[in-house]
């Protein structure tokens, strides 16, 4: 990794303002928060930002706000560390401060933000390396290259969806708030993301990531587990957000259940969630679940650990999530 | 804490008598105390200047162009355009400095920048040096380089296939670099006296030492034609080697080598670097001080890391598991250039017969060159693979035979004060002092094979594996008749005593070292004494900090030199103080009548005494090891002055539905032969287990091997911090140390090695500990959750219940070995030489 590149870098003091400036310079611009995903990528030359335009100085958004209406609402500046520890969100949102607290390490999450996680790039071990590195494999269609070395044949880039809290959000239900120069809007958290390693995200490049905002409580139950090689610092290679809604007997009245680390998006088990509706949560239940549960993944050879057991063992995990559903 | 704080039994050592290796623990004022190290505080402290911490004024920064080609002929490079970019001060290419080197005399095969081959994906091809490093990295991208590519050579398999394209011209054949062909005693009488044979290949892959520095160098060749290089490097001797020879005609004595404190090095800052002579010739071009810092990716390009070994091993045992015979194959993956891979080879076959006895034994090695990063030196050099190897089979052995592995083990531990059947000299030997620690610790008897559970569904199981190491190798890199170890001393009228001895400091300890050793024979405070080390300008020549020889080398030089100290010193205060020599002891700063302890006078008025009668005081002391027994060609490699030995048991808990696997807990148990200092020791100790943890568990050099459109793109797959897999606190389980002393009568107040040694039985350990916990073998290293996975697939279908290489005669590349070299056994009456010469040499070569 090289050390940073020279950029120029701005401190807007609203979020009208930071809006405006990256207007003003397009794609020579970016937005930074902990910095914890971008400068890494800067100083692998991934990302070449000419104009650097941090978020921290921008006004309300780093609360955690608890709406009259039950809903929470996470500034995007919230310090990961601050939301593995929140007291309220312990208490009501358990699936969603555990994802948080299973973000790599205490020390980039005293850095990183809630924002730059939702919105963190895709990752692929093809790409996530020096700039010599590509160079020596001629670089792949994400960034410099033609083609895909993970799927040669294929017309996309297969690089893949990292993030720890996406699969949560996504499963619960989460909405995201956005703002742009034209004014803000509101969309689910799942309508976010697209299945693609490059366009990985829907909103605009202009457009700024304000609020996290979380349904409120009910009769619904989330977990999140991950699946990494060590238990600290490494990013998932299989997250899997579940989560339940019951009715009074038990009875699953409708499943979204989220795998993170499989693909470039957040997939929806679809046929896993059928399996649960109109069942209680029994153990055989669970592990048909399970076992449906990988269909729709594309997990490739582009992460850390063998694919083969990836997949092979990615029904234990999600019976496992499952189960904390219970 | 400083001898002050701890005023209890006096020294009876006098001040004429020599010290001996198993001096009671009570004469002993600072050998064996917890102090802390010399350079503790300032490291703590981040105040110890490492080499990329150094700035000179004028300083230019410097890159590398590395090759992006596996294999390849440079048919042409234009730096024409690189030249002219902003802040440029120079550019070299491989023709400004054609000399090659390399740190083995025999296999000189490197240069600073490639000539005209590429041979892996890091090679470097051109340097640039300018104002700032982002213009030097910026200049090299506008260099062009045109390569013809050739065919790759990917594995020691594709190597052993492939006679050309050969990746060097010298060697023994093709793409063979090495071939060793070695029998002691008779094998098929041994074979034939065995009740049991057991067959086995297994695979050891590559890793690589992730010192958490990354290497750099600071070179300024001054106006008076002088050059000075300040490096992360544990070898400034041979640095100051290879640079005498790459920049012939500067004089040797004109080039200074200073080996900066090294962020660790665990051999993989024991080769000269190109980088390093680049950055020389670069300040000699420019006139300027030049600076190199390297990259993560840079570090792994510089690899010099452990081999990946496969091994086919057979062996005969009695049945009470006695090894009669050990017919012991290794297939080295050497990667693109030779380094020390000539003696890795040999380690690969030469301390098998250390641990236990085997009675006759056959070791065929042989090394390839691949387009890999080279491997070279790694912890534990080119003796972990095979004691991997060993070990497991061991365990195989005793359960096909139904006894328990420690008891077995204890059956064969080979005699102290013996000789192997390959000649090399046992001095004290622990090891069986170290099985009962861990075996007694762990609750070995009662909870092995028990196959509990924990809360979570895993299952625990236990692992036993012990190995030996060596405390220096008993011959030089190259050939000279000179000691290995120098020592000064310089004793002044302030009372202060300076340690001048050419040892680097890599971490482990050993400038500290030298302060104990002096300062238990000259009676002061280590703390207050002055230790200069590794700058060729100033210090005796030391060989370097690798193969665990430093403690053992340099402590020998250093005690000769403060007891020549002592007699000086003594004689001036006994003079002063009318008291016979004989008389006087050394001890808390003082020099005083043994009988009548009040009668005495400082260190400080002592050595004035010393220095009034007989002038300025200096005194040197070396160390050169015992001759070697081996005799035979190929019996250099495997000599010591003294073997550690370590034994351990390691905990599991798997996972049975996903191989995934947690390490609780280690017991540990070291002969050091006698601990200087135990607190540091531990350190080692711990450090070794962790890092032997990384190789069990996950730590491996795998390379991207994919073709497109007959483009064949062969890499690196993870040269970052974040995917080349290392343990981090979470995965350090409890280590449980024991320090079992066996003092040795060639070290130091009896010490041997500690550095090496304790790593070498957690791999195997973890092995044998998965399959007592689910029953599966994992034949291959590292010991991979999904391998674990993969064989317990396996036994569910019902076929073996193993994961590794194939045992068919496709499991090791096809070599033909030659005849081989035949040796007597000291018990067949031999005497250490050879009684053949195989002319195989001649008749394999093409
Ligand atoms: C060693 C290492 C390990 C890691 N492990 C994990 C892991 O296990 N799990 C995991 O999920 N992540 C992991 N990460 C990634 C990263 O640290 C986290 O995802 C972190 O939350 C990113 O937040 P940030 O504030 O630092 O983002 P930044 O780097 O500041 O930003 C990330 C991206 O989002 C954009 N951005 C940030 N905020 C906004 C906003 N409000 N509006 C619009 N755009 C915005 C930036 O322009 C940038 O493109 C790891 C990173 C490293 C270096
Ligand atoms: S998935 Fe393919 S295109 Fe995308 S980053 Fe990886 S190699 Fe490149």
């Amino acid at each position: 990794m090289l050390r940073l590149p020279t950029f120029s870098y701005h401190r807007p003091k609203t979020a009208a303002e930071a809006v405006r400036l990256k207007k003003e310079h397009g794609k020579d611009a970016m937005f930074v928060a902990g910095g914890t995903d971008l400068y890494p990528n800067m100083k692998r030359r991934h990302q070449t930002p000419t104009h650097v335009i941090s978020l921290q100085d921008v006004p309300g958004l780093a609360s955690v706000d608890v709406q009259q209406d039950g809903t929470v609402a996470i500034g995007a500046m919230c310090r990961l560390s601050d939301l593995e520890r929140h007291a309220h969100l312990l208490a009501h949102y358990p699936a969603f401060a555990h994802a948080v607290k299973e973000i790599s390490t205490p020390l980039l999450r005293n850095m990183g933000t809630i924002g730059g996680n939702l919105l963190l790039d895709t990752r692929c071990t093809y790409y996530d390396q020096s700039h010599e590195w590509r160079e020596s494999i001629d670089f792949c269609m994400k960034k410099d290259g033609a083609i895909c070395w993970v799927a040669p044949g294929s017309p996309r880039c297969w690089a893949v969806q990292s993030s720890d809290t996406v699969p949560v959000v996504c499963a619960i239900e989460a909405k995201v708030e956005l703002v742009s120069p034209e004014g803000s809007r509101t969309i689910a958290a799942s309508d976010l993301y697209r299945d693609d390693g490059i366009q990985y995200l829907t909103k605009k490049p202009e457009e700024l990531l304000t609020r996290l905002l979380l349904p409120a409580p009910g009769n619904w139950k989330a977990s999140y587990l991950k699946l990494r090689r060590r238990d600290t610092f490494d990013f998932p290679v299989l997250g899997v957000g579940a989560c339940v809604w019951t009715d009074a007997q038990g009875v699953v009245t409708k499943a979204s259940i989220r795998l993170g680390g499989a693909g470039s998006f957040a997939i929806p088990a679809v046929d896993a969630e059928k399996a649960l509706l109109g069942h209680k949560l029994t153990d055989e239940v669970i592990a048909a679940a399970g076992e449906k549960a990988m269909k729709p993944a594309r997990t490739m050879d582009n992460t850390d650990l063998d694919v083969y057991w990836r997949r092979k063992v990615a029904p234990v995990f999600v019976a496992r999530a499952l189960l904390a559903c219970k | 804490m400083g001898l002050d704080e701890q005023k209890t039994a006096p020294s009876v050592v006098r001040a004429d008598a020599p010290w001996r290796h198993d001096a009671k623990k009570d004469e002993l004022r600072v050998i064996g105390k917890p102090i802390r190290k010399i350079d503790a505080r300032s490291k703590v402290a981040g105040l110890t200047k490492f080499a990329d911490d150094l700035k000179l004024p004028r300083m230019l920064h410097m890159k590398l162009l590395r090759s992006t080609a596996a294999h390849a002929v440079i048919k042409h490079i234009d730096v024409s355009k690189a030249k002219s970019m902003p802040g440029v001060k120079g550019v070299l290419t491989g023709q400004d400095m054609p000399i090659p080197f390399g740190i083995l005399p025999v296999s000189q095969d490197e240069h600073a920048l490639c000539l005209d081959t590429v041979r892996f994906v890091g090679d470097p091809v051109v340097a640039i040096a300018a104002m700032e490093e982002e213009q030097a990295w910026d200049a090299c991208r506008a260099v062009e380089v045109e390569y013809q590519t050739l065919q790759t050579i990917g594995s020691s398999h594709e190597a052993a296939a492939t006679d050309e394209p050969r990746l060097h011209d010298y060697g023994v054949r093709g793409n063979i670099h090495r071939l060793e062909n070695l029998e002691f005693g008779d094998l098929k009488d041994g074979f034939a006296r065995a009740d049991h044979i057991r067959e086995d290949t297994v695979f050891f892959e590559g890793n690589t030492h992730l010192p958490m520095e990354q290497h750099a160098t600071l070179a300024h060749f001054d106006k008076d034609g002088k050059l000075t290089i300040w490096s992360s490097t544990q070898t400034p001797h041979y640095l100051h080697r290879a640079l005498a020879r790459v920049l012939h005609p500067l004089p040797a004595h004109h080039i200074r080598v200073i080996a900066c404190p090294n962020g660790g090095g665990f051999g993989g800052k024991s080769d000269p670097f190109n980088h390093e002579i680049a950055a020389a010739k670069m300040s000699m071009l420019t006139g300027r001080p030049v600076k190199i810092a390297l990259t993560r990716e840079e570090v792994f390009w510089c690899h010099r890391g452990r081999h990946p070994v496969l091994m086919r091993s057979k062996m005969g045992v009695t049945k009470t598991g006695r090894i009669t015979a050990l017919d012991f194959e290794s297939y080295l993956d050497g990667g693109a250039y030779g380094s020390y891979g000539t003696a890795s080879t040999f380690y690969t076959g030469a301390l098998q017969t250390v641990t236990y006895a085997v009675e006759n034994y056959h070791f065929r090695g042989v090394r390839f060159f691949t387009c890999k990063a080279p491997c070279g030196p790694k912890r534990g050099h080119g003796t972990v693979q095979p004691r991997f190897a060993i070990e497991v089979q061991l365990d195989k052995v005793a359960c096909d035979l139904g006894l328990d592995p420690a008891e077995m083990r204890k059956q064969n531990l080979a005699p102290r004060e013996s000789l192997t059947a390959n000649f090399l000299r046992i001095g004290s030997m622990g090891l069986g002092a170290c099985i009962d620690k861990v075996v007694e610790g762990s609750g070995w008897k009662a909870r092995r094979g028990k196959q509990e559970r924990t809360k979570d569904g895993r299952i625990r199981g236990l692992g036993l594996a012990c190995s030996s190491y060596l405390s220096g190798a008993g011959l030089p890199i190259y050939w000279n008749g000179l000691p290995h170890s120098g020592v000064q001393l310089k004793l002044d009228r302030s009372g202060l005593v300076t340690v001048f001895c050419g040892s680097t400091d890599i971490g482990q300890g050993s400038d500290s070292v030298l302060s104990w050793i002096v300062g238990e024979v000259l009676g002061v405070d280590p703390l207050g004494i002055r230790v200069v080390t590794s700058d060729t300008d100033l210090t005796p020549v030391d060989l370097g900090s690798y193969s665990s020889r430093v403690t053992v080398m340099t402590g020998n030089a250093a005690m000769q030199a403060a007891e020549r100290a002592r007699d000086i010193v003594a004689r001036g205060a006994a003079e002063h103080l009318q008291v016979p020599v004989n008389r006087l002891v050394f001890a808390d700063a003082r020099v005083f009548d043994s009988e009548n302890p009040d009668k005495g006078i400082s260190f400080q008025d002592a050595v004035i005494a010393a220095e009034a009668r007989c002038g300025t005081i200096g005194t040197v002391g070396s160390y050169t090891p015992p001759k070697t027994a081996a005799k035979f060609r190929g019996g250099g490699v495997g000599p010591s002055p003294s073997y550690s030995y370590s034994a351990c048991v390691v905990e599991v808990e798997v996972d049975p539905d996903t191989g995934i696997y947690r390490v609780p807990k280690v017991w540990m148990a070291h002969d050091i032969g006698r601990a200087l200092n135990a607190a540091v020791a531990m350190g080692q100790i711990e450090g070794s287990v962790y890092m032997g943890l990384g190789e069990a568990m996950m730590e491996e050099m795998a390379y991207r091997d994919r073709s497109h459109k007959g483009h064949r793109v062969f890499v690196h797959k993870i040269p970052s911090l974040l995917e080349y897999k290392s343990p981090s606190t979470m995965e350090m389980p409890e280590v449980v140390t024991y320090v079992v002393e066996d003092p040795d009568k060639n070290g130091p107040f009896g010490a041997k090695e500690v550095g090496q040694g304790p790593l070498l039985p957690i791999m195997p350990a973890v092995a044998n500990a998965v399959f007592d916990a689910v029953g599966v073998r994992v034949d291959e290293n590292p010991i991979s959750f999904e391998k674990v996975f993969a064989a317990l697939l396996a036994k569910k279908e019902g076929k073996d219940a193993r994961f590794g290489p194939s045992l068919g005669k496709d499991g090791v590349p096809q070599v033909d070995f030659g005849d081989s070299l035949k040796v007597k056994t000291p018990w067949q009456g031999g005497d250490g030489t050879a009684w053949n010469e195989p002319k195989r040499d001649k008749k394999a070569a093409k």
